[in-house]
């Protein structure tokens, strides 16, 4: 094979795209990568952009790898942007005409915001938060406004809420649902997260939907409409209701698509040597009991990288087999992490244990099956073992085995409150039990053994 | 609130103004007998002879002042030079006893007001400034806006403080004669600590000490809510204020030599030098103790406390110059440079010193022990320069003074000698390690940005791997500003800290080794 037929190229340089070509880099030295991005010449951490606005960081602070890293490894980068893909003779068309011609093709193009056909959710001022560009027009387009609107009760939205704050812009939050991100968030979650928004001073409007979105008569965002009939007054509106793939360039063509463009198990789409992964890619079955057909998340994008770039260069194929679930987010000053599966509801012969610290800021759930074994948890404030919780659920430890270990568990920094001590408590009490936590001796206290 | 807090700027800035005028304040006047008083006896003839020609005259600026003096005191050591008679050239430095001495007008006539008027407004105006700071906010990370701040993100204010306290750290080393009437402000305070008047280390001891205190409570204010923090600033607070501050100050009133009992060889760099042995040893039990536990810590305490608990038991709980990087040189951690070339450069740089630190103590103590038979201009020699080039001009001029430039630990990072010291004992024989938890990086970057020694943490944390390097101090702000939870300061078991060949967890279709 001559080196174009075997060349490489990733469209999308985000985590799912660089985690391939880093992994393929390291398994075959020779084969040409080349990762192509209309959005930013370098690989940069989607989940950092709102430090930036809040000015914590400077854009180059959110490159995980060097300038010349790329250089160093091989990897070709390529800014701009793709018009339409030439299956039958493989290759790119550009939107300037350029082309360039692949022996593999990796679909790696992300994601963008979700718009329901609002009326004016095309002016000026109104936005989601999805890229750096996205990032960019908020900087422009929230300078000296009187009021921001967020519409959308998810992880973005939140984001935006605290990113606008230290702005000192006042903030309305509409969100459709009964708490926030409850479809995801069991109540009492929600409500912890709910009383937290407030405390940061946004005006929280739950059970509240979007009607319209008001022009100023110059194409700008002047305020919106409330679906029961309020008008608020504001200079900038954030659409936050989600992300779907984004793969406008692909849709009508011989590329099999859905709501994302569909591939099997080993990511492979309906034509040779064309692969999808991350956000942009949809299982035609899902990967999993608990797991949706599009994952998108940081951490599966991560996933499809790897796995695909085991495939593409190794004569062992596997299928995509993700373990146990796991995600994290940051709610203003609350962290919030989850191992496993816990959903908002619990599911016919499930029960709980859910535990919230007097400040109200720290709670943790655990959930069990009917054997009480571990099905998954959620943890407020208090930072957990990635480890620990992996083979836990993956070994179905019982309820009691679980909590009296949990300090084991604990990953908050040293000297914080002993949480496992308060929450075994808990549990001792509303279950008629006395478990206890093995005493650690004063030596082992003073050199921080863990044994 | 914001009035409380301007009030308090604007005390600072007014302290810190009165503060740096005060040197230009009153006249100078000389006569034979400040000289006598001043004088070695060897040299108190000469000295009374050269300077004749300013007795009775009155100069209204310390630059006439000092410019005359060197005028007259150079003209006799540059004859004698000329005419090679080395053994009468006068190397003693008595411009700023003089200088001091000679000082009349309103700070010497009433030093305590000025003390107050400006070190005084200063640690008021910090305090009104700081005490407030966050008030009515949730805990949690407060780095908003530090990259469009002036002062943190090397703009005009950050470049105006980083030349201001060069210029102070010059004049301090080199100069001092010029702060002659600061020093003179700090004398009562001197006389009640130490029952003598205060030389230009005293005043910059005090203005040290307060700036760690003042700045510490800085530190409760912006990291409220990890008690992690708290502690350790807690700790460097008590070790200044009592080790380094009022024991050496005390130990002096009792006629015994000025002695850190938390300072630890090679950064305390003269412990061997023969002035110090023999202040030492002529001090009777707590002299030899001075000695003996000096020598414990090199050899026992340093190895022993930073296998169980890192560097960081020092570095960043104990030492004085990192308990002035962790207080006022917070707000500057994020300006370390991250780079491979920092790195490589910072090996170099910190190992060299340490090899020079002990090649000097070596032939220091040679000298020593063989009664200066050997080698005896070569030690003097060589502790100028070290003095000069590494004590004053790197772990002074350079070590504080680029905080608003290159963050607050270049000397830590690049000069320390016990640093890379203990640095090594932490890369190789130690249970600390900060722990990377699992996969639950996201490649953020806060870390690496707000990692004061320059280590690009997230190469380590989205990689699932320990972090362990030599140059961590064990701050913690990488674990505290994490929006994730992903890393966790520990001591643990020595198995399982270095795990070069990580895999993250998450994915059981391949097992990637990172």
């Amino acid at each position: 094979m001559s080196e174009k037929s075997k060349s490489i190229v990733i469209i999308g340089n985000g985590i799912s795209g660089v985690t391939c070509a880093r992994n393929i880099r390291k398994q075959d030295p020779r084969v040409p990568i080349t990762i192509i991005s209309g959005e930013t010449t370098h690989f940069f951490s989607r989940t950092a952009l709102m430090y930036i606005y809040m000015g914590h960081m400077k854009y180059e602070h959110t490159k995980p790898y060097a300038d010349d890293f790329w250089k160093k490894n091989d990897i070709q980068l390529r800014q701009g942007w793709v018009h339409s893909v030439d299956y039958t003779h493989k290759k790119i068309v550009f939107q300037n005409g350029d082309e360039l011609s692949y022996g593999t093709l990796i679909l790696a193009t992300g994601s963008k915001p979700n718009k329901f056909g609002w009326p004016g959710e095309n002016l000026e001022g109104v936005q989601g938060l999805y890229s750096y560009p996205d990032l960019l027009s908020m900087e422009k387009h929230t300078q000296s406004i009187n009021r921001a609107v967020i519409v959308g009760g998810g992880l973005i939205g939140i984001e935006m809420a605290e990113m606008l704050g230290t702005r000192n812009i006042p903030v309305t939050f509409l969100v459709r649902e009964k708490g926030f991100w409850d479809n995801v968030l069991p109540e009492e979650e929600a409500d912890l997260v709910g009383r937290h928004i407030r405390e940061h001073g946004v005006d929280l409007r739950l059970e509240t939907e979007l009607a319209a979105i008001l022009d100023d008569g110059k194409g700008r965002v002047k305020g919106v409409r409330t679906g029961n009939g309020e008008t608020i007054d504001c200079g900038f509106v954030g659409l936050t209701a989600g992300v779907s793939p984004y793969i406008e360039i692909f849709k009508g063509t011989e590329l099999e698509t859905n709501r994302g463009i569909l591939v099997d198990e080993k990511f492979q789409t309906n034509l040779p040597d064309v692969f999808a992964i991350g956000d942009c890619a949809e299982f035609k079955i899902a990967p999993g009991p608990d797991r949706k057909k599009i994952e998108q998340v940081w951490y599966t994008g991560r996933m499809h990288g790897e796995t695909l770039a085991h495939n593409l260069t190794s004569k062992n194929q596997v299928s995509y087999q993700p373990g146990i679930w796991f995600n994290s987010a940051k709610f203003f000053d609350i962290e919030y992490q989850t191992y496993g599966h816990v959903p908002a509801q619990p599911r016919e012969g499930e029960w709980a244990f859910y535990w919230e610290d007097a400040s109200g800021k720290m709670a943790l759930r655990l959930l069990f099956n009917e054997k009480d074994q571990v099905l998954g948890v959620n943890a407020f404030g208090w930072r957990m073992r990635h480890a620990f919780f992996d083979r836990a659920i993956t070994e179905g430890w019982e309820a009691d085995r679980v909590v009296s270990q949990l300090h084991k568990a604990d990953f908050n920094p040293e000297f914080h409150k002993k949480l496992h001590r308060l929450l075994i408590a808990a549990y001792n009490k509303e279950k008629g039990k006395s478990l206890t936590i093995p005493k650690r001796s004063f030596i082992q206290k003073l050199i921080g053994s863990r044994a | 609130m914001k009035f409380l807090q301007n009030t308090g700027l604007t005390l600072f800035v007014l302290g810190l103004a009165i503060f740096t005028a005060i040197p230009f304040l009153g006249t100078w006047e000389l006569d034979a007998s400040m000289v006598k008083e001043t004088t070695k006896e060897m040299h108190r003839e000469v000295m009374v002879d050269i300077l004749t020609p300013m007795y009775d005259k009155t100069y209204s600026s310390q630059f006439a002042f000092i410019s005359e003096y060197s005028r007259h005191f150079e003209a006799y050591n540059e004859s004698l030079k000329a005419e090679e008679k080395w053994d009468q050239v006068i190397w003693d430095d008595y411009a700023f006893p003089l200088t001091k001495n000679a000082s009349e007008g309103p700070v010497s006539a009433s030093p305590l007001l000025f003390l107050f008027l400006s070190i005084g407004l200063a640690v008021l105006g910090g305090l009104l400034y700081i005490l407030p700071l966050y008030r009515n906010e949730t805990a949690g990370i407060k780095n908003d806006g530090i990259y469009f701040s002036s002062m943190k993100a090397r703009g005009w204010l950050g470049i105006v403080t980083g030349t201001y306290l060069i210029v102070f750290y010059i004049i301090l080393y080199w100069y001092p004669e010029y702060l002659a009437n600061l020093v003179i402000m700090v004398d009562p305070l001197s006389e009640v600590l130490s029952g003598g008047p205060a030389s230009q280390w005293f005043l910059y001891g005090l203005i040290y000490t307060l700036a760690i205190l003042v700045m510490g409570v800085r530190m409760f204010r912006k990291y409220r809510g990890n008690n992690y923090q708290t502690i350790r600033t807690v700790s460097v607070m008590f070790f200044q204020l009592s080790f380094a501050f009022l024991i050496p100050e005390i130990l002096v009133l009792f006629n015994m030599p000025w002695h850190d009992f938390k300072n630890i060889w090679p950064l305390d760099y003269s412990f061997f030098y023969e002035y110090r042995l023999e202040g030492m040893i002529s001090s009777g039990a707590l002299g030899m103790f001075m000695l003996v536990w000096g020598i414990l810590l090199i050899i026992i305490g340093v190895p022993i406390f930073t296998y169980f608990y890192g560097k960081r038991w020092y570095c960043s709980w104990v030492c004085g110059c990192g308990g002035l990087a962790e207080t006022l040189g917070d707000p500057y951690r994020q300006l370390s440079d991250k780079s491979l070339k920092s790195w490589q450069i910072e090996r170099y740089l910190v190992h060299g010193v340490l090899v020079f630190a002990v090649l000097m103590t070596v032939v220091t103590l040679t000298n020593y022990f063989m009664e200066f038979g050997l080698l005896g201009q070569a030690t003097d020699q060589l502790h100028s320069i070290y003095g000069f080039a590494i004590g004053s001009a790197f772990a002074g001029v350079i070590g504080t003074g680029f905080y608003p430039f290159m963050g607050n630990r270049v000397w830590c990072r690049f000069g320390c000698p016990l640093a890379a010291y203990l640095g090594i004992v932490q890369r190789f024989k130690s249970r600390f390690r900060i722990t990377t938890n699992g996969g639950q990086c996201i490649s953020c970057g806060n870390c690496s940005t707000y990692c004061e020694m320059g280590i690009d943490v997230r190469w380590y944390a989205q990689r699932g791997q320990n972090i362990v390097r030599s140059s961590c101090v064990g701050c913690g702000v990488c674990s505290a500003v994490c929006p994730r939870g992903v890393l966790k300061l520990e001591n643990g078991e020595e198995s399982g800290r270095i795990n070069d060949m990580p895999v993250i967890i998450g994915n059981n279709s391949v097992k990637l080794k990172s």
